[in-house]
Formats: structure tokens, C-alpha cells, sequence
């Protein structure tokens, strides 16, 4: 029978436990992997890269952190845009200050600064809650964009203020600076973003995510059972912002080239991720998949029906993509709170039963 | 002796702007305090209402940009003025309509949903709301007059000069606005504690279900503060419209009414004051102070990271109700 359990046998808790149970969701799961690693890198052109691909892997890389963050352990943060910047910026120090150094180390690198810093803005998190903590991550994301703005030794001293990524290879194959191919962007995002989300599905299955969901669920109900707030909460934060600083690094090295800290990272970011994950769905790692693809296609969708179809002007057009994007958040909270992710999981359900419901 | 005076006149300047800030954070007070939505779009709603103002004042056509692109007209202007009285008035109306619209077509649908759901509802509600005003009254920079003075007073530079010998520099605007937010402010509390509606509106606020058992009509009150929440937005609009113009930045201002709030706490009006001048003086004392040592625009994180700071030590606000929570 197509799509079933049954026939499916499991001889060990490993194959019980695995992430797709069924086989063919196991089977598709591989077939995307290998359109996107084996077919995709072949026939990618420029435009496809940077209007859809490439964004679309580094927004899901931001989404999936911040889900951690917010999905799983339940604390609400607008300070997306501030943390990327900090990743965006450690790449760049390090990589002007080391050229010799991989740049899949340095990228790794700021993840790790990132997360260092994550931690100091989620101390305020063990006091407050809710959106006491929404506002105090206000704070990370107006301050860390000042920081990078007004000290000069953060962008070597340019005259602009801007940063511009030089070029750098991995395997003799530039993927930053302006000779980078399309091909190399992409893989570069994607080697992230698959080894991450992999990351994000273990840790939120192991103990650690259960202690973050548990302090989602209810933070005194968690510390009585023997959770330590202090410990899953910063955790959290690491993990949230290790994922976003590498976001912010490939946004900016690989994709942007070059960028200005209070346009590329303004609070406009934070909330753009943060809406990924609404309409993605909170708590899940499909849905930040499902929410940044969302996103980074509709703009581009919407142009093409507007300018390109219509002929409008192109202010109006964003103008309507606001209201679009607005709207989708208003009607996604009160039809389906938990996302395209809880809409995958019906299908996947009626898909089961089909065709005998009964 | 003149460095003293100059920090008097930057105080006594953060001094308005805090009561600037204020008027937007009572919004805010308003809508949490009666329906436990922390209300995003504040700032949004009032440059929406301002940018309706100028709209209906200036006879601009509605939606011209959109009727243009999709007709191939060229429309624009009604050809008529609207005075100031009367275009605030029915800025009012719609504003009112606005809340009757969001209750309806938003908030009816979430009741009982987690604050953090409402509160995430409300940050799509600004975006729409902004795509929305833009669409309708075009998203250009606007002047906004509707007949308040402006311009640095002479009188209060002449008597300071008289008296300490070191004139203050101080915008008739600023004084303007402190004055109505003042009246503004005792308005409201008198019909909170006075009206029947603003016994019922205070009933909600202590206990939705207490005062649904009671009679009251749920609905009807979280419109009207919904409504009153507009015209406060509408009172800020104005005020700000006039003081920088109608941008986008206005919305903005709303983000620096969170730090306001958190410092005077969600729940209570006073606070709401006291929180703005705090943070408008702060801030304003800082960059004075401060600013050049590290660089300025100190004023952009300022209000935040003090309020960051605040609340590690005391979490409810200065004026909060205490936070109790049990399992």
C-alpha cells in the first residue's frame, strides 16, 4: 500500500525512533537531498540563485535558529536582525584578520561569537518573561546595530562604514567576492543549512530540546520537575543564536558581498524571520523551512504578478506586498496558529487513512 | 555656570519629548490594560491617523495611486480643503471605525488565545496597516498643520533670560503638547473612574469573565477602547506630524514606547507618564553627557538597554501590578 505503517517493520529502537517513519516520506526526503545536491548545483543560473535559492537557505538557517529559540523554548525575540549583524560582523574581522584561515571556519567561528553573545542578551530572559523579553531583545537589536555603526575598528576603519566581503575559496572554488559563481553560493548555503537543520532535529528530540519544551510549556512546572531555567534557558539562547550568527555570516560573505548595518540588519530583519516562523510554524523544523520559503518567494512572486504582469509602479507594489504579508499573518494566526507545518502534518494524516477515511 | 543651565535646557527639552512618548505608551495602557492585547500597531495607528488627517484636509482622493495604476486615470485631488476642526473629526470617525473593524475581523477570532499570539496578531496588524495607509494616501512625506504654534517661544526665552540670566530655548509645540496631553490624561482618568462605561472598561480590565457575569458587554467595551486607543493615536499623530512630519518614522516612535512602558509598568496609567519623561530625559541627558565620549545617537538604544537594566531588578515596572505565578 502506498503511504502506510504497516508492511514497514521495525527490528530495532533506532528504526523506531527515526525522524521519518514512513517510508515514503523517508524516500522523498532522500529524493529532495538528491535533486538538491546532485541536480540542482548543475542547473542553477544567477538569477534563480540570488532571487530565490540562496536567501531561501540562509533565511531558513535564521528561521530555524530563532525557532529554537522561540518555538521551542518559548522566548520571544525581536532581536534577530542585531545577531545576525553580530555574525556578519565576525566574519568580517576574522576574515580580513586571517586570509589564510578556511572561510567555513570563520563562518563557524562567528556562529561561536554569536552565541557568545547571545547569552549575555538572554541573562535579562531568567527575570523576565513573555513579552517583557521581546522588548529587553529591542534593546540587543538597537544597541549592536549602534555599536557596529559608530566603532570604527568593526568595519577596518572604510570610509563608507560599509563592509565588503573579499574574495575567499573553499577548494580552489571562490564562493565570497564578486567572482563567486552561482553554483558555489549555493552549495556553500546548502552544506550549511542541511548540516544544521540535522543539528536542530537531534537537539530538539534529545534532552535538551525536551527541557526546552517543558520551559515553554510552563517555566515553574519545569524547575519543580528538575529543569534548570538558568541552564536550558541560556542553552537556548546559545543554540538560537549560534544558528542565527552563521545566518548573518552567509548573508552577508556569501550573498550580500557587501553591506551596511542598519539597512541590511534593521529591525525589519528581525521581524521578517520572525514572521517565518509564524507562518512556518512555531516549534517545528519543516516549518522553518515551509516559512522562509514562503517569504522569500512572495516578494518575488507578487513583483512579477505586479510590475512585471500589471504594470503597476513599484512602490505600490511593496506597498501591497505589505499589506499581503500583514494580512497573512493576521489570517495564518486565526485560521492555523501552528503554521504550514501543522497544515503538512493534516495532509500527511488524511494522506494515511485516504482513501478509506474510515 | 552656563554648562548647568545648558543641562537644565536639555533636561527641561527630554522633559516634552517624554511627554511625547507618554502619549503614545497611554495608548498602549489603554488596549492592555482592558483587553490584555499588547497592542503593536500603536504607533502604526497613529501614523495612520495622521496620515488620514492630511489626507482628508488636503481633499486628497483615496486609493488614487492604486485607482490610477489599475484605470490609467491620473486622479489626485478632490480641488478641496477640508478646515482643520472638521478633518479631525472625521479622522475620529474613522479611527472609531477602525477599532469596530479590528474587533470584528481580528480580536473577535482570538479570544482566549495566549497573550504572545495576540500580541505577534498585532505586529501583522501594523504591517498591514502601514501597507494599507501607504496604498490609500500615498507614502510620501507629508507636513501636517492643523493651526498649532511652533517656533521657539519668546516669552519663555525673555523671562529665563529676566530671571537667570541665560535665555532657555524651548518649542511653543512642545509646551502645546504638554499641555493637552495633560488634559488628555486627566480626561481619561475622570472617565475611568466616573462613567458608567469607564466602571465597565476597569471591570474588564480586573476580570473578563467576572465582568461578562456581571452584564457587560465585552465586545462593546474592547471597541471602544479600541477607539479611544485611535483617537490617543490620533492626539500623538498630530502631535508628531506637526513636530517632524508624517513618515514612517512615526511608527517607530511607538518601538520607543516599550521601554516606556516597561518602566512604568503595563498596567498602569501614571506609569505610563512617569515611564516617558524618565526615559525622554535619560536620554536626552545622556547624549548630552555621554554622546560625545561614545560616539552619539546614543538616543536610538538608550531607552532600551535602561529599561533592560531596570527590569532585571524589578520586573513589574515602577508601577506594575506584582507579578504572582504559581503551577
Amino acid at each position: 500500500m502506498i503511504y502506510r505503517e504497516a508492511g514497514d517493520f521495525k527490528t530495532g529502537y533506532r528504526a523506531d525512533g527515526q525522524t521519518f517513519p514512513i517510508r515514503l516520506d523517508r524516500w522523498g526526503y532522500y529524493a529532495a537531498l538528491a535533486v538538491a545536491f546532485g541536480i540542482i548545483p548543475f542547473v542553477i543560473n544567477n538569477y534563480w540563485a540570488n532571487a530565490v535559492l540562496v536567501p531561501f537557505l540562509i533565511y531558513a538557517i535564521a528561521a530555524l535558529g530563532l525557532n529554537i529559540l522561540t518555538g521551542y523554548a518559548g522566548q520571544v525575540s525581536l532581536g534577530t536582525g542585531g545577531f545576525m549583524a553580530v555574525g556578519a560582523y565576525a566574519v568580517y574581522k576574522l576574515m580580513t584578520s586571517f586570509p589564510e584561515v578556511s572561510i567555513l571556519i570563520h563562518i563557524l567561528l562567528a556562529g561561536g561569537i554569536t552565541a557568545a553573545v547571545g547569552v549575555l542578551f538572554g541573562l535579562p530572559s531568567l527575570r523576565i518573561k513573555g513579552f517583557y523579553l521581546a522588548v529587553a531583545t529591542l534593546a540587543a537589536q538597537f544597541f549592536l546595530v549602534w555599536l557596529f555603526n559608530k566603532v570604527p575598528w568593526f568595519y577596518n576603519y572604510s570610509a563608507s562604514g560599509q563592509i565588503n566581503a573579499p574574495t575567499r575559496t573553499v577548494m580552489d572554488i571562490a564562493v565570497t567576492g564578486p567572482t563567486a559563481s552561482a553554483p558555489a553560493k549555493y552549495l556553500v548555503c546548502l552544506v550549511f543549512a542541511f548540516a544544521l537543520a540535522w543539528l536542530a532535529r537531534n537537539l530538539t528530540r534529545g534532552s535538551l530540546g525536551r527541557k526546552w519544551m517543558a520551559i515553554r510549556d510552563m517555566d515553574i512546572a519545569a524547575e519543580i520537575i528538575g529543569v534548570d531555567p538558568l541552564r536550558a534557558k541560556l542553552s537556548a539562547f546559545a543554540v538560537s543564536s549560534f544558528f542565527i550568527g552563521i545566518a548573518g555570516a552567509l548573508l552577508f560573505a556569501v550573498y550580500l558581498g557587501a553591506a551596511e548595518v542598519g539597512e541590511a540588519f534593521g529591525i525589519n530583519k528581525s521581524f521578517l524571520v520572525l514572521f517565518m516562523i509564524i507562518i512556518g510554524g512555531l516549534g517545528s523544523i519543516f516549518g522553518s523551512f515551509a516559512g522562509a520559503a514562503f517569504l522569500v518567494v512572495l516578494p518575488v512572486l507578487l513583483k512579477n504578478v505586479f510590475v512585471g504582469g500589471m504594470g503597476w509602479p513599484t512602490d505600490l507594489a511593496a506597498h501591497i506586498e505589505l499589506m499581503i504579508v500583514g494580512l497573512l499573518i493576521m489570517v495564518f494566526l486565526i485560521v492555523e496558529p501552528h503554521g504550514l507545518a501543522r497544515l503538512w502534518s493534516l495532509a500527511k494524516e488524511k494522506l494515511r487513512l485516504w482513501p478509506f477515511p474510515h | 555656570m552656563d554648562q548647568l543651565y545648558f543641562a537644565a535646557e536639555v533636561m527641561v527639552n527630554g522633559l516634552m519629548t517624554g511627554v511625547m512618548y507618554a502619549l503614545v505608551a497611554l495608548g498602549f495602557v489603554l488596549i492592555f490594560k482592558a483587553s490584555g492585547v499588547f497592542n503593536f500597531a500603536q504607533g502604526v495607528m497613529a501614523l495612520f491617523a495622521a496620515m488620514t488627517l492630511v489626507g482628508i484636509q488636503q481633499g486628497q482622493i483615496p486609493f488614487a495611486h492604486l485607482i490610477n495604476a489599475v484605470f490609467g486615470t491620473h486622479l489626485h485631488n478632490f480641488g478641496w480643503t477640508v478646515p482643520s476642526l472638521l478633518a479631525i473629526l472625521l479622522t475620529a470617525c474613522v479611527m472609531v471605525l477602525l477599532a469596530f473593524l479590528i474587533e470584528k475581523l481580528v480580536l473577535q477570532h482570538l479570544v482566549g488565545q495566549e497573550p504572545i499570539i495576540l500580541f505577534m496578531a498585532t505586529i501583522g496588524l501594523a504591517y498591514f496597516l502601514e501597507g494599507f495607509g501607504d496604498v490609500m494616501w500615498g507614502a510620501e512625506i507629508k507636513a501636517l498643520d492643523v493651526g498649532l504654534p511652533q517656533g521657539i517661544s519668546d516669552t519663555v526665552d525673555e523671562l529665563t533670560l529676566n530671571w537667570l540670566g541665560y535665555g532657555f530655548f524651548i518649542d511653543r509645540l512642545d509646551i502645546w503638547a504638554t499641555v493637552i496631553a495633560a488634559l488628555l490624561v486627566t480626561a481619561l482618568v475622570l472617565f475611568a473612574q466616573y462613567t458608567k462605561q469607564g466602571r465597565a472598561m476597569r471591570a474588564v480590565a480586573d476580570d473578563h469573565q467576572a465582568a461578562l457575569s456581571v452584564g457587560i458587554s465585552l465586545r462593546f467595551i474592547w471597541v471602544m477602547v479600541w477607539s479611544i486607543a485611535g483617537f490617543v493615536a490620533l492626539v500623538a499623530g498630530i502631535m508628531w506630524g506637526t513636530k517632524s512630519g508624517v513618515q514612517f518614522s512615526l511608527s517607530l516612535i511607538a518601538l520607543k514606547a516599550l521601554p516606556v512602558l516597561m518602566l512604568g509598568g503595563f498596567t498602569s496609567i501614571p506609569g505610563a507618564i512617569v515611564g516617558g519623561l524618565i526615559i525622554g530625559v535619560g536620554e536626552k541627558l545622556f547624549e548630552f553627557f555621554a554622546g560625545p565620549l561614545i560616539g552619539g545617537a546614543t538616543e536610538t538604544w538608550f531607552a532600551y538597554v535602561l529599561a533592560l537594566i531596570f527590569l532585571v531588578f524589578r520586573p513589574q515596572g515602577l508601577f506594575g501590578e506584582r507579578i504572582i505565578e504559581r503551577v
